[in-house]
């Protein structure tokens, strides 16, 4: 097996886990705007798709890459901006209840502190 | 000196993508976490365009134009009902990418391709195109085009498990030798009609499981992409997406009590629909109210649960509902909405509906923090939701739920349910929850009730 492979193959198993490890902490809350983020980001294929239709493999090569360039590009500039547009529309209630808060910015790491700041707060 | 730039500028993204992920998963670093991924991509496609295969930038600006103002003209005009509709196009978007790509990269270098690259943009080739047609069909689903109810005929799942494994098997022959050029348009088409076929039998409501899995098949793809052209920050991104969704997918098959291959070949609900609708169910008594009659008992509340589900986003009462929720507090009452999992179409879909109507998101809780709550609140008010409140999926070991995690609305002091009529809910199963007498059923459109509730409600509290 050739290094690249097998370096390759490393990096799959890293990132796998820590992807898991990761987006198994993001709050329910928030799983609209993950996979929009997943999206923009996998629209990294636009890597991929800018070197076929930049390079001189003939016609056919140029005009698929370019269609590739173009639906990527659509996922990275939307998928980034319908984010954003997304999180600014999540606001908290005014200082007021402070227990509350904490309480779900912590949601989803399911801790035993969360279980009894919630049985404090109530 | 380009040796160096181009993969350091490929660990930056990698990086930041993974910061840009612990980003969100707090409210007070969501947006930050968003700027480090954006500046992630910028670093990639950086790296990308210094490449020296690159010669000519006239098709690269070009599409780049033409897909920015598609991307940003989408993410401004969306209404965020149509997010899930949005979401399966944009993975129609990357795995068509991940497809045309697999397919430039094995006509540019055939028949000199080393087995483990064929193998890669096989896989590439497989995934990009089915995920492009099955997110298609899902759009198609969920944007009403084609019929949400599941189309299922005898046999069907071998036929599709046959078009799937010939696909692969070509994809096998086609990596053992590569010249065979015949085979590479086969296992595209094939993988393109299995894609369709897969869509065909899935059934509307379990679209938040198959929109997860295909973002899951798009992460993939593009991790195949990754090993075809030996890209570390492609590989890094893939498994991030392929990782989110397939998680995702577990959560929302966790929720229905249900599993992977029920979802894809059990055609739920399909059955026991025609079973339910029978009628004899109606005849039994329901105590029902007015918009008049409820005011006067939500007045009195000093906790109130609001259940919201997807017939909420149909009526787009989220706004009104909100407007309520605001007399409520303003009257002294502690008021807090209750999520499902699986309410909406997407994951998280009734969390953004929610915000956007300016509920604060500290006011919004998921099934497992609120469900000890109901005990100790005066009224729980159901809207637009059903299967996900059927006591039923506690006790009735027949009933198709059974098993399915629930909201437990049926413990609190009394139950308001605003719903259209009496039809039963998806599973096809009737909500014992309705014929209790501490249940009172508001019949009407979702919006309407509450402007009326709003209406009455105010009035109740000036007299």
């Amino acid at each position: 097996m050739s290094t690249a492979i097998e370096t390759g193959l490393y990096v799959f198993l890293l990132a796998t886990f820590v992807g898991f490890e990761v987006i198994r902490r993001v709050p329910p809350l928030f799983h609209t705007p993950l996979m929009s983020l997943t999206n923009a980001i996998a629209g990294i294929s636009l890597v991929g798709s800018l070197v076929i239709a930049g390079s001189d493999h003939g016609v056919t090569s140029t005009v698929l890459g370019a269609i590739a360039v173009t639906a990527s590009t659509i996922n990275v500039v939307g998928g980034f901006l319908i984010t954003d547009r997304m999180l600014k529309m999540f606001k908290p209630r005014e200082a007021r209840k402070p227990a509350t808060a904490a309480k779900v910015a912590a949601n989803g790491a399911g801790t035993s502190a969360v279980v009894a700041s919630e049985g404090a707060s109530r | 000196m380009n040796d160096y730039v181009i993969p350091l500028c490929y660990l930056a993204a990698g990086g930041l993508f993974i910061v840009g992920l612990k980003g969100i998963t707090q409210p007070k670093t969501a947006r930050r976490g968003l700027q480090a991924a954006e500046l992630g991509m910028l670093f990639a496609i950086v790296g990308t365009l210094l490449h020296k295969e690159i010669i000519d930038f006239t098709w690269i600006i070009i599409a780049f134009v033409v897909g920015s103002v598609i991307g940003a003209l989408m993410a401004v005009f969306v209404p965020m009902t149509a997010m899930p509709q949005r979401i399966a196009l944009s993975h129609a978007f990357g795995a068509l990418a991940a497809g045309l790509v697999g397919t430039a990269e094995y006509y540019n270098h055939q028949p000199e391709i080393g087995a483990f690259t064929m193998a890669a943009i096989t896989l590439e080739v497989l995934l990009g195109f089915l995920t492009f047609t099955g997110s298609l069909m899902a759009f198609g689903k969920l944007h009403e085009l084609l019929p949400g109810r599941p189309q299922v005929y005898p046999g069907q799942n071998y036929v599709n498990i046959s078009v799937l494994l010939v696909a692969v098997g070509a994809g096998v022959w086609l990596v053992v030798d590569p010249a065979q050029t015949w085979l590479f348009p086969v296992i595209a088409v094939l993988a393109a009609a299995f894609g369709v076929m897969l869509i065909i039998p899935i059934g509307g409501a379990d679209m938040p499981t198959v929109i997860s899995l295909l973002n899951s098949y798009a992460g993939l793809s593009a991790v195949a992409m990754g090993f075809a052209l030996d890209n570390k920050a492609l590989i890094i991104a893939g498994a991030l997406d392929g990782s989110a969704g397939f998680l995702l997918s577990v959560i929302m098959c966790r929720a229905m009590n249900r599993s992977f291959t029920n979802v894809l070949f059990g055609a739920f609900g399909q059955a026991d629909t025609s079973a339910a609708a029978g009628g004899a169910v109606e005849e039994r008594p329901v105590r029902s109210a007015t918009t008049e009659e409820a005011a006067m008992l939500l007045e009195t509340a000093r906790s109130v649960i609001i259940v919201p589900g997807y017939g909420l986003a149909v009526a787009q009462a989220q706004h009104r509902i909100r407007e309520l929720a605001d007399v409520l507090t303003r009257n002294g009452a502690e008021v807090r909405f209750a999520i499902h999992p699986v309410a909406g179409r997407m994951p998280g879909h009734m969390n953004v509906l929610l915000a956007e109507a300016d509920v604060p998101y500290d006011q919004i809780l998921d099934m497992d923090e609120i469900n000890a709550d109901f005990a100790q609140t005066d009224i729980a008010l159901v809207v637009g939701a059903n299967d996900v409140t059927n006591p039923a999926a506690r006790t009735d070991k027949n009933s198709p739920i059974y098993g399915m995690p629930i909201l437990d609305v049926d413990a609190a002091r009394t139950v308001m349910v605003v719903k259209r009529g009496m039809k039963a809910g998806f599973a096809g199963v009737e909500n014992e929850l309705y014929f209790q007498d501490k249940t009172l059923m508001i019949f009407g459109d979702a919006k309407k009730v509450a402007e009326g509730l709003v209406h009455d409600l105010e009035a109740t509290v000036r007299a």
